[in-house]
């Protein structure tokens, strides 16, 4: 006998996963969001989330951190990818090894091994908290970064750089008017993986004894003491914040793909 | 020659970080599976087997497989850990009362997990939380009293009244909720204070007996304070009130006693108001908040000082110890939080189900057997509550640790008698140690009578108190956009108006391409 699933039956574990560990704590944290102690509807957390200080605060300091962050991420990424993808080393994928490597060893561990480090460069942890942070993030999702960089510039068709040359763009003009907007997909899609995680992982800021709250630990300090209704607003509204940038974001690299047929 | 414990098996931990986490997955499971435990249990009863729900602390009871040089020779008794003390128990009750028991034991990070989970559905008969949430829990009318059989001396298997701590029980007598003590709803089963471990190379004792050590700008991002606000919050309120802590008009009123428990809970608005600031000018000087990780960094000698739980500082100094590493204890001159963890019966667990509550009695008996005791002391390194009463066992286990060898020259008398039995001037529970132990792990684990004198309990507070301690932390930890200065509003500016009119650029030039 031969076993034979359709295209739904095969859809079904993942569907049930979804509803389950998706959907279903999704509405958890809605319910919560606009309901308050008595379970009544209100839309008070909706408005303390932009009245508190210390909510728009939290969010002014994650926002920095994450910009900055992913700042570092695209500075030090950027020329690694195009080196990489450009060069004709002929153990490249070695290298490119080499930087995805890090992701390979559990983050908490790699951190701590940054904290040992930092102690002995900088004397005292507790001296740079702000700097610390943006490093630890900086190290910490850097792969996530050169990975998508690497693999546009990698299929970056050399004509392309040809076609500019031979109509007398000289090297400088090439990287800003061609191989810039060309490889666009892939910095973007790098800047969303670094930007938004950078914003909640308090882990980071925890184990490098940050002690400003980011949007993570905020929606947990909120959790620890029973206050479900404004952590999960907190939770909603980081929420609807991702959804803008992601949505942002995918629109500008649709439209990137579809000119690079054109062109 | 120092201390002859080896160092506790078992990372310990009393502060919290995960419980959003725990408590959201606990809520998804008591979605999924409603009334699942409770069913088991009304099955296994009919079978004639009890089932005891138990939920405790992380490494918080022996879990036996000790090698075999680590056996405890005490006189001419062995204590050895073979089997874990949850299997022993189930096998004790069965030989005892041939009744057959399963104990399903579970764990929780923090008080407030535990309660989180509680509320979220799971079923326990028994757990073993702090004192504030087992006021709390005694205050919402959750707990089951302990019977009377329980505390019945002449019963040869009530090993809990008749080890108990004479001092532990008049705690249990004493302090009160809505008039009932708390004796009469839980047994106690470690306990300690908090203090300050130290680096005496680079700290006098005299600065750290002190809780403004954490405000000391001599050091300066150099020492670490507990990262959640209860144990951050006393502390604080000690700094605020140290003058009249120190009073010797204060220390020497009658009720002495009451009015520091007062003042060290005290929750009005404009107390928490000062607390904040204060809060505020300790986090502005100290390295870090920390849970777990300030026992590693004084370790490594990354911090000079952090305030520590008892039990903990025994486990820091024992470390450090094995680097040839030497650090001291500290009790703060001001007062010190006294601390309990306990163990109680759920009315939602428990019921009516008699056989259940005296297997649940039986538990905490078995594990008030001075052997037990004493093993559990060994793993986890925190101080039981059991004294052994007329059984020699623990004293002698505190002098196998602590002991002064007999040739030892430098010796000091540290007098314990208040905690086994009741009298501090008893002779024959005097501890002969070396000079140096007397401030460090000895006097850690059990504090001497004077530091007891300071001692107050942490209550649980109302509602309104607690949300406004809960406030204030969340206050203190926040970032405010008044922090800025000027210069970095300027910059800030900067920043946002290049980004906006790089998109902006972007995005008109894309569209300039399209027309």
């Amino acid at each position: 006998m031969k076993l034979h699933f359709s295209r739904k039956q095969l859809g079904l574990p993942y569907a049930v996963f979804l509803v389950c560990f998706v959907a279903a704590p999704l509405l958890v944290v809605l319910y919560y969001a606009f309901t308050n102690g008595e379970g009544r509807f209100t839309v008070q957390n909706f408005a303390n989330f932009f009245t508190s200080p210390n909510t728009i605060g939290t969010l002014c300091y994650s926002l920095a951190v994450a910009a900055s962050s992913t700042l570092c991420c695209v500075v030090i990424a950027y020329p690694t990818a195009y080196f990489l993808a450009r060069s004709r080393l002929r153990r490249k994928t070695v290298l490119l090894v080499l930087f995805i490597a890090p992701m390979w060893i559990n983050f908490t561990l790699r951190v701590a091994a940054l904290k040992e480090v930092l102690t002995v460069l900088e004397g005292n942890l507790a001296y740079h908290p702000f700097f610390n942070t943006v490093l630890g993030m900086t190290y910490d999702f850097l792969p996530f970064m050169i990975l998508p960089l690497y693999t546009t510039l990698e299929k970056l068709d050399n004509s392309y750089l040809e076609a500019a040359a031979d109509l007398g763009a000289d090297a400088a003009v090439t990287f800003l008017k061609v191989t810039l907007p060309l490889s666009m997909p892939g910095l973007i899609s790098g800047v969303t993986m670094v930007f938004l995680p950078s914003m909640t992982n308090y882990v980071i800021l925890d184990m490098l004894y940050n002690s400003t709250y980011i949007m993570g630990s905020l929606i947990g300090s909120y959790f620890n003491a029973y206050d479900w209704h404004s952590g999960s607003m907190i939770s909603i509204v980081l929420l609807a914040i991702i959804f803008v940038i992601t949505w942002a974001t995918n629109g500008f690299g649709e439209e990137e793909t579809s000119r690079g047929a054109i062109l | 020659m120092t201390d002859k414990r080896q160092k506790p098996r078992g990372a310990f931990f009393r502060g919290g970080g995960c419980a959003a986490g725990a408590a959201l997955l606990a809520a998804f499971c008591c979605l999924c599976a409603p009334g699942r435990s409770a069913g088991a249990a009304q099955k296994d009863a009919g079978e004639q087997t009890v089932t005891l729900r138990v939920c405790s602390w992380e490494e918080y009871i022996d879990e036996g497989g000790w090698d075999e040089d680590e056996v405890i020779s005490l006189g001419e008794r062995d204590v050895f850990g073979e089997k874990p003390l949850v299997k022993e128990f189930e096998e004790w009750y069965y030989e005892t009362y041939g009744v057959r028991v399963n104990v399903e034991y579970s764990t929780f990070g923090t008080n407030e997990e535990l309660y989180s989970q509680m509320n979220l559905g799971n079923v326990y008969d028994m757990v073993c939380p702090s004192d504030y949430m087992i006021m709390k829990l005694m205050k919402e009318e959750k707990l089951e009293p302990l019977s009377e059989g329980f505390f019945d001396t002449s019963e040869e298997q009530n090993y809990y009244v008749k080890g108990v701590s004479p001092y532990i029980r008049d705690v249990f007598e004493e302090n009160k909720i809505d008039g009932k003590p708390w004796a009469d709803y839980a047994a106690g089963y470690m306990w300690g204070i908090t203090g300050i471990v130290y680096n005496p190379r680079e700290v006098s004792e005299e600065e750290a007996s002190t809780w403004s050590i954490l405000t000391n700008e001599r050091f300066y991002r150099q020492v670490t304070v507990k990262d959640n606000v209860r144990d951050a919050y006393f502390p604080t309120l000690a700094i605020l009130n140290a003058e009249l802590l120190t009073d010797d008009a204060f220390r020497n009123r009658a009720d002495y006693r009451e009015q520091l428990a007062a003042v060290m809970n005290d929750t009005a608005p404009e107390t928490i108001l000062a607390a904040e600031e204060k809060l505020r000018e300790i986090r502005g000087n100290v390295y870090s908040f920390e849970t777990d990780s300030g026992k590693a960094d004084m370790v490594t000698g990354k911090v000079l000082a952090n305030t520590q739980w008892s039990g903990d500082a025994v486990y820091t100094m024992d470390q450090a110890e094995e680097d040839d590493f030497y650090l001291c204890w500290a009790v703060p001159e001001e007062c010190t939080n006294l601390w309990f963890d306990g163990w109680v019966l759920l009315k939602d667990g428990i019921g009516d189900d008699v056989a259940k509550k005296h297997a649940a009695e039986a538990f905490i008996n078995f594990l008030s057997m001075p052997e037990n005791a004493v093993r559990n002391m060994y793993y986890i390194g925190y101080t039981s509550t059991i004294g052994g009463g007329e059984d020699g066992l623990v004293f002698d286990y505190l002098n196998w640790c602590y002991g002064a060898e007999e040739d030892e020259s430098d010796t000091v008398a540290y007098p314990v008698g208040y905690f086994f039995s009741g009298d501090n001037e008893d002779e024959a529970y005097v501890v002969t140690t070396s000079a140096e132990q007397a401030g460090r792990q000895l006097a850690a684990q059990y504090p001497s009578w004077e530091e007891i004198g300071r001692s107050a309990v942490m209550n649980y507070f109302d509602d309104a108190g607690n949300a406004a301690i809960n406030q204030m932390w969340i206050n203190i930890r926040c970032f405010r956009l008044d922090m800025l200065s000027g210069a970095q509003w300027a910059a800030a500016a900067a920043g946002g108006v290049l980004l906006a009119v790089l998109v902006l650029r972007f995005a008109l030039k894309k569209r300039g391409y399209h027309q």
